[in-house]
């Protein structure tokens, strides 16, 4: 079979499916970040005020965070081990768009770490006593903004691949570049319970989703280049 | 034109054109910043609301103005690095974060020390303040990440991509900010009130110091790059017959 025959979407499904698989074959790449999820929440009413008045206050802003942090902790799966086996040399040197594959990884990556921590998490909303009409919005903001914080994770974690362990450099490099979706994020639930309409901020997470999508590939490219170089 | 900027890429022209330079720019620096220094330190009008604390603005905004436009540098910098492989860009652009995160550290400072006399607080989370912060976290971030590679080549390769990975966040962060700040705060007055109502007693000195800062960044981002190539290009024969010359004449 000539190397040419495997078409661009052959190429998507196969880095796609082996994602997927890699992660499922090692469940706690997938389950660490969801246990990292709920125990830094359930640290807030510990080391805050249980009370549920000063609970709901914070609530969204804690679950953001902590899954702000529990996506960017998941990263260093996503192409560690690729690095030491060698396959993400290969990865690089295959005749199909390495854009595509990109996107294909990272997505196979959210599948199985991002969007656990979404349906995760109405439940810590409602430990945190947050009203149920910001369940929606919560959901809604997540849903939108984590594929977004794995795009920009990524690009820290092709960066910073090539060094080892590159847990607290990450947390430098790519904290400051997701403050726009965590602030999207927090005021879409702040509206909600304003009682206002939130779509305007869910469009707006919506956008940035698009513009990671197409630019953030070409920026982890070029940094998985240089980490492999 | 072409050949002069092609020329600047090289380490060896570019350190001997600014060595021709450098002395009118060191003086055309101190000049304005001293003139600007003592005449808004010493002899510009009162305010006659914020009396003499409104004088921060000789520093702090062109502080500000500069660090902003030293990420802007650094980026120009970074890109041309990434397409053309210019080793000065990347020079320049190693010098440019060490610049800026310094003006971002002083810019900060002296806004909260404006802040305590006149909010009454050193710190508000409003949008400008924010943005500022996550400037300055942008600017350690590059650093942090430069810092972290053994070989040059790959921490160059990989600061450009992070610097311009931050200039298309800047502007959101930007945004996101004002957005979130007039969602949560009562939007607060706090540029220096109505800039048009001030006297131009008040306002020429701003100019002196503006100029001055910005002198400032380009005398420290080239002593800085100079010494950058110095020391990169430190097995080359020029630079050892440099050296060489600078010892004799000692």
């Amino acid at each position: 079979m000539s190397r040419h025959s495997v078409g661009v979407l052959g190429s998507l499904r196969a880095t796609f499916m082996r994602e997927l698989l890699i992660i499922w074959r090692s469940p706690g790449d997938m389950v660490n970040p969801l246990m990292f999820f709920v125990i830094a929440v359930s640290l807030f009413p510990l080391g805050g005020d249980p009370s549920p008045a000063y609970l709901s206050g914070i609530a969204a802003g804690v679950v953001w965070v902590t899954a702000l942090l529990a996506v960017m902790l998941s990263m260093e799966s996503l192409f560690r081990g690729d690095y030491e086996d060698g396959s993400l040399e290969q990865l690089l040197l295959s005749p199909q768009p390495l854009y595509f594959h990109l996107l294909a990884k990272v997505a196979g990556h959210w599948l199985l770490t991002g969007l656990p921590l979404v349906l995760l998490s109405p439940l810590l909303a409602m430990m945190l006593a947050l009203p149920e009409q910001a369940y929606a919005p919560l959901m809604l903001g997540l849903l939108l903004g984590t594929p977004t914080l794995n795009l920009i994770g990524a690009i820290g974690m092709a960066l910073t691949v090539g060094l080892g362990r590159s847990g607290l450099l990450l947390a430098v490099l790519v904290l400051p570049l997701s403050i726009p979706v965590l602030v999207f994020g927090t005021g879409m639930v702040q509206t909600a319970l304003a009682g206002l309409p939130f779509t305007g901020l869910a469009a707006l997470l919506g956008a940035l989703l698009a513009l990671a999508l197409s630019l953030a590939p070409l920026a982890i490219g070029a940094a998985l280049r240089i980490s492999v170089n | 034109m072409w050949q002069w900027l092609y020329k600047l890429g090289s380490p060896r022209h570019f350190y001997e054109m600014t060595s021709t330079f450098l002395p009118w720019l060191t003086f055309v620096t101190y000049f304005l910043l001293i003139v600007g220094l003592v005449w808004g330190l010493g002899f510009a009008p009162r305010d006659y609301q914020m009396g003499d604390n409104y004088r921060i603005i000789y520093i702090h905004v062109p502080l500000a103005l500069g660090a902003l436009w030293v990420y802007v540098m650094m980026a120009v910098m970074a890109a041309m690095h990434m397409i053309w492989n210019i080793k000065v860009a990347d020079m320049v652009a190693k010098s440019c974060a060490v610049v800026g995160v310094s003006y971002c550290a002083v810019a900060l400072f002296t806004g909260a020390m404006w802040g305590k006399r006149i909010w009454g607080v050193y710190w508000i989370w409003d949008a400008k303040l924010t943005s500022f912060l996550i400037l300055f976290f942008i600017y350690i971030g590059v650093m942090a990440l430069r810092s972290a590679f053994d070989s040059e080549t790959s921490a160059s390769k990989a600061a450009s991509v992070l610097t311009l990975v931050g200039i298309v966040n800047l502007p959101i962060v930007y945004y996101a900010s004002v957005w979130w700040n007039t969602l949560h705060q009562p939007p607060s007055r706090l540029s220096l009130s109505a800039e048009g109502a001030n006297p131009p007693e008040i306002w020429i000195p701003v100019f002196f110091t503006g100029f001055g800062l910005i002198g400032l960044v380009f005398l420290l981002v080239i002593l800085r790059t100079r010494n950058e190539i110095l020391w990169r290009e430190r097995r080359a024969q020029w630079v050892q017959d440099l050296v060489k010359q600078e010892l004799s004449r000692a």
